[in-house]
């Protein structure tokens, strides 16, 4: 979990990076330079197959660890106190990864299936296929925004445990370096997910044009 | 009963029954009353059966020892939380100040399926003596002994074994777990070796062996929630689970 964790925290920050090309406001001559570059570099179509491969990978270790630890306890108890001993979110991880399974359907039928599948509208004054478009049209839906923004809600907390639990997984936990992996781990829970939260609404309000 | 400020609590015990491991369980509701606020929960529990004596019922089994919380064995799990509300306390240490008057307190054996119910309260903690027989020791051929200072051994070392020295084995880790996970008993007792020059002998295959019997025991997996440490009676650092994983991946690889 913690390996394909790291992993899908990487594509996190390639994702978010490459996104925030919109913030630049021209009209998304930047953001398509990128999403051309992502869509014809031969490395990143081979990286988009094992990031298929880590993302599945990453469920069915959840799954099974699901499954196992399920039945560990076949009878459970009356009166359960976790939230005296532990945050609801490293409880309830099952949960928030099933919420972002959810986005992410949606999210690849609005993006992904379109850019690699069905085809994109028209090209930009660069000649580069244009993907802005597409988010533009997607974002003047409010409900689209809203399960976006929530999303991001989710992957925040899920981030929140799954950073540093990460890094306790692989064993590496110190008593100098384990304050500073927590506390980039919660930047980065908090900075990545606002960043991409910040799309939709700005695209919606129409700053962002 | 000592020095306290008098005050006696009138109490409503909801404790589970059970008659043993096959049975079906279920809880009965008793009413305690003029329990003093000096009684350890134990001795709480010690009145309740005198109690349950003089009506003619049947005392409640529990699981206690030394009660001076050293010895781990008792195993309540009341209101939600293994050995009560207090942090870093055994049942026998915690007070009944540490309650209100008209409280009602649910008491629960540890669950696990690892920790069958042999009665009531009392469950079967074997499965951990059998994760230490099966590699939490030191081979050691016997002779005179030797002088203590014969090894040097790192302060900074020493302190850290002897800290996961202090795990008494009581099982509140795998009972709050929500995974119902062993890790921090086990990486507490893979640590304490590890550390120690006596320990490197058999360390990649101690915490092979150790980390296979802990599975086959049927203990969940940790996820980190962290609800271990903060429920242990002794403080065991989650430091120890990064240690065993650590000791884990680099055994498997070689």
């Amino acid at each position: 979990m913690g390996l394909t964790g790291l992993f899908l925290i990487s594509f996190l920050v390639v994702h978010c990076f490459l996104n925030s090309f919109i913030f630049f406001n021209d009209g998304g001559l930047m953001f398509n330079i990128g999403a051309h570059f992502m869509a014809t570099n031969w490395l990143i179509r081979a990286m988009e197959i094992v990031l298929f491969a880590g993302l599945i990978l990453h469920m069915v270790q959840a799954l099974i660890l699901t499954m196992e630890n399920r039945k560990a306890r076949p009878v459970g108890y009356n009166v359960a106190g976790g939230s005296a001993n532990s945050s609801w979110y490293s409880r309830s991880m099952g949960l928030l990864g099933t919420l972002l399974l959810m986005f992410l359907i949606i999210h690849l039928a609005h993006f992904w299936v379109k850019s690699r599948i069905t085809g994109l509208p028209g090209e930009d004054a660069n000649g580069h296929e244009n993907l802005y478009a597409v988010m533009q049209t997607t974002f003047t839906q409010l409900w689209v925004v809203i399960v976006y923004v929530l999303a991001m809600v989710s992957l925040a907390y899920h981030l929140l445990h799954g950073f540093q639990s990460a890094f306790q997984t692989l064993g590496l936990n110190h008593k100098k370096y384990t304050p500073a992996i927590k506390a980039i781990g919660v930047g980065f829970s908090i900075i990545v997910p606002f960043i991409f939260a910040l799309m939709p609404i700005l695209m919606y309000a129409g700053i962002i044009k | 009963m000592g020095s306290g400020n008098g005050e006696l609590l009138n109490l409503t015990l909801k404790v589970w029954r059970q008659k043993n491991s096959k049975a079906k369980g279920s809880f009965e509701t008793h009413q305690l009353k003029g329990i003093s606020t000096d009684m350890s929960f134990l001795e709480m529990f010690d009145v309740l059966n005198e109690q349950l004596i003089h009506e003619g019922k049947e005392a409640i089994a529990f699981d206690h020892d030394c009660r001076e919380g050293i010895c781990g064995m008792c195993s309540m799990y009341i209101n939600g939380r293994p050995h009560g509300p207090k942090g870093a306390v055994t049942t026998c240490q915690l007070h009944m100040r540490s309650f209100k008057n008209n409280d009602t307190i649910v008491v629960e054996p540890w669950r696990s399926v690892a920790f069958p119910v042999i009665k009531d309260l009392v469950v079967d903690r074997s499965a951990f003596d059998r994760i230490v027989a099966s590699g939490g020791y030191v081979s050691v051929n016997t002779g005179n002994a030797k002088d203590a200072n014969n090894i040097l051994i790192p302060k900074p070392a020493a302190d850290d074994a002897f800290a996961a020295a202090a795990c008494i084995g009581c099982g509140a880790c795998v009972a709050t777990c929500k995974n119902g996970s062993a890790m921090l008993f086990v990486s507490a007792k893979v640590s304490q070796l590890a550390l120690l020059p006596q320990g490197q002998v058999e360390r990649k295959e101690r915490v092979l062996k150790m980390v296979q019997q802990m599975d086959e025991e049927g203990f969940g997996n940790c996820t980190n929630t962290g609800a271990c440490e903060a429920e242990c009676p002794k403080e065991i650092s989650l430091e120890n689970i990064a240690r065993m994983n650590r000791e884990m991946i680099g055994a498997s690889l070689k």
